[in-house]
C-alpha cells in the first residue's frame, strides 16, 4: 500500500526559525548568520567589525563551536554581548538549528541591541540546508582555501548574502588567484556582494561595514 | 553530519503517517525527492537511517531516491534553464540576479507499507 505524504523532511525547522524571524521582528533586531570552514576568519573578522560598529550599532554575539569557549572569550573582549552554544552537548553537531538560536537569543536577551551576530559552526555544507530566522547571511573564504571552493560548495554561496575573502595581507606570500576566486563566486551567486578584506591589517573594511550598517538600518527603519 | 537529523526526521514523518488502525506496520520503500544542490549524501544518509529505523516498523527500509534538477530564472529577462555546473549566471544579462526555481529539495512524496 502507497501512502501520499508529501512533506518537506526540514519542515520542523523550518517552522522553528519562522517563529525565531517573527520574535526578532517584535524585538527590532537584525540578524547576520556568519557561516565558513573552519579557521576561515569568522572570530578575527567579527572582532575587528564589533570594534568598529560598537557603540553606534549595539550588538551581541552568539557564537557556536563543537567545544571550548575560545571564540566566546575573545568576543567578549570586545564589549559585546556575547553567548557560546557547544554542540557537542548536543551530538557534536555540525550546524546551529534553529531552536539553538531561540534558547540562546533569549538567554542573551535582545531588547538592547541592534544587531545580533550569529557565529555558525565552521562548516561550509550542513548550516547552508538549517534557516536559523535569519535576516542575512554572510560567508567568509580565505585566500588559503582554494579559489574552487565556491563550485565545491554551491550551496552555501548561493544562499549568501554577502561574501568575505578574507586573509588577503597573506596574498603576496601565496598563488592563489583572487580574481578568480572572486568570478566563482559570482558564478554561483550572480550579483551577491564580495568584500575582500583583511581581518589581521583592517585592510578593506570600510565596504563591508556600510553592508553591514545599511542592513540593520533598513530593518530598524 | 546533518544526515543523522535528517534521517531521524523522515522516520518521525514516516511514523505519523502510518495509518492508526494498522496492525504491526511495515515500511518498506520511503520515496523521497533531493535536489542536486542540496547537500545530502546517500550512502551517508542511507547508514544514518539503518541505526535510527532499529526496532521500528522502518527497519530494513529502502530508499528511492528521485533527483531533482537545479532550475535557475533570471531575474532581469525572465529566462529560465537547467543547470548541470554551478555556473547560475544568465548568459544574456551577466550581473542580473537569478532565483532558484528547484535544486533544494529534501522530500519525501511517499511511502510504501508492506500488505
Ligand atoms: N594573516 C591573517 N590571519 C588571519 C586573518 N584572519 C584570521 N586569521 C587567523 O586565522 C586563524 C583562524 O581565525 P579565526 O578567526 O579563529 O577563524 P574562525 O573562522 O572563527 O575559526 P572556527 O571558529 O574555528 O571555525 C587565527 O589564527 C587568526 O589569527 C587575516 O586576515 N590574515
Ligand atoms: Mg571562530
Ligand atoms: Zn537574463
Amino acid at each position: 500500500m502507497e501512502i501520499n505524504i508529501q512533506k518537506r523532511v526540514l519542515q520542523k525547522n523550518e517552522t522553528e526559525a519562522d517563529k525565531n524571524r517573527n520574535w526578532f521582528r517584535d524585538q527590532k533586531v537584525f540578524v547576520l548568520n556568519m557561516m565558513s570552514s573552519p579557521g576561515s576568519g569568522k572570530t578575527e573578522t567579527l572582532c575587528k567589525t564589533l570594534g568598529k560598529l560598537m557603540p553606534e550599532i549595539r550588538v551581541g554575539v552568539i557564537v557556536g563551536d563543537v567545544c571550548t569557549t575560545n571564540d566566546a572569550d575573545r568576543l567578549q573582549v570586545t564589549g559585546a554581548k556575547v553567548t557560546q552554544i557547544n554542540t557537542d552537548q548536543f551530538g557534536g553537531d555540525c550546524h546551529l538549528a534553529a531552536h539553538l538560536i531561540e534558547d540562546s537569543a533569549r538567554k542573551l536577551g535582545c531588547e538592547d541591541l541592534d544587531l545580533l551576530i550569529v557565529e555558525n559552526i565552521g562548516n561550509l555544507v550542513c548550516p547552508a540546508e538549517f534557516d536559523i530566522g535569519e535576516d542575512a547571511r554572510a560567508v567568509v573564504l580565505s585566500v588559503t582555501e582554494g579559489e574552487d571552493k565556491p563550485l565545491k560548495y554551491p550551496l552555501m554561496f548561493q544562499v549568501a548574502d554577502a561574501a568575505i575573502l578574507n586573509k588577503i595581507d597573506l596574498l603576496p606570500y601565496l598563488d592563489f588567484d583572487a580574481p578568480l576566486a572572486v568570478e566563482n563566486m559570482k558564478n554561483v551567486h550572480p550579483g551577491m556582494p564580495v568584500f575582500e578584506i583583511s581581518a589581521k591589517t583592517e585592510e578593506g573594511f570600510e565596504p563591508w561595514l556600510s553592508w553591514l550598517r545599511t542592513k540593520v538600518k533598513e530593518k530598524l527603519g | 553530519m546533518h544526515e543523522m537529523g535528517i534521517a531521524e526526521q523522515l522516520v518521525q514523518i514516516a511514523l505519523d503517517a502510518i495509518p492508526e488502525d494498522m496492525e504491526n506496520p511495515r515500511v518498506e520503500i520511503l520515496n523521497l525527492r533531493i535536489g542536486k544542490l542540496a547537500s545530502v549524501v546517500e550512502h551517508s544518509l542511507t547508514f544514518c537511517l539503518e541505526i535510527v529505523t532499529k526496532d521500528t516498523p522502518l527497519e530494513g527500509v529502502r530508499l528511492v531516491i528521485e533527483e531533482v534538477p537545479i532550475v535557475i530564472r533570471c531575474q532581469s529577462c525572465s529566462r529560465e534553464w537547467e543547470a548541470d555546473t554551478p555556473m547560475f549566471k544568465c548568459p544574456d544579462c551577466s550581473d542580473a540576479k537569478v532565483t532558484l526555481i528547484s535544486g533544494r529539495e529534501i522530500e519525501i512524496s511517499s511511502m510504501e507499507l508492506a500488505d
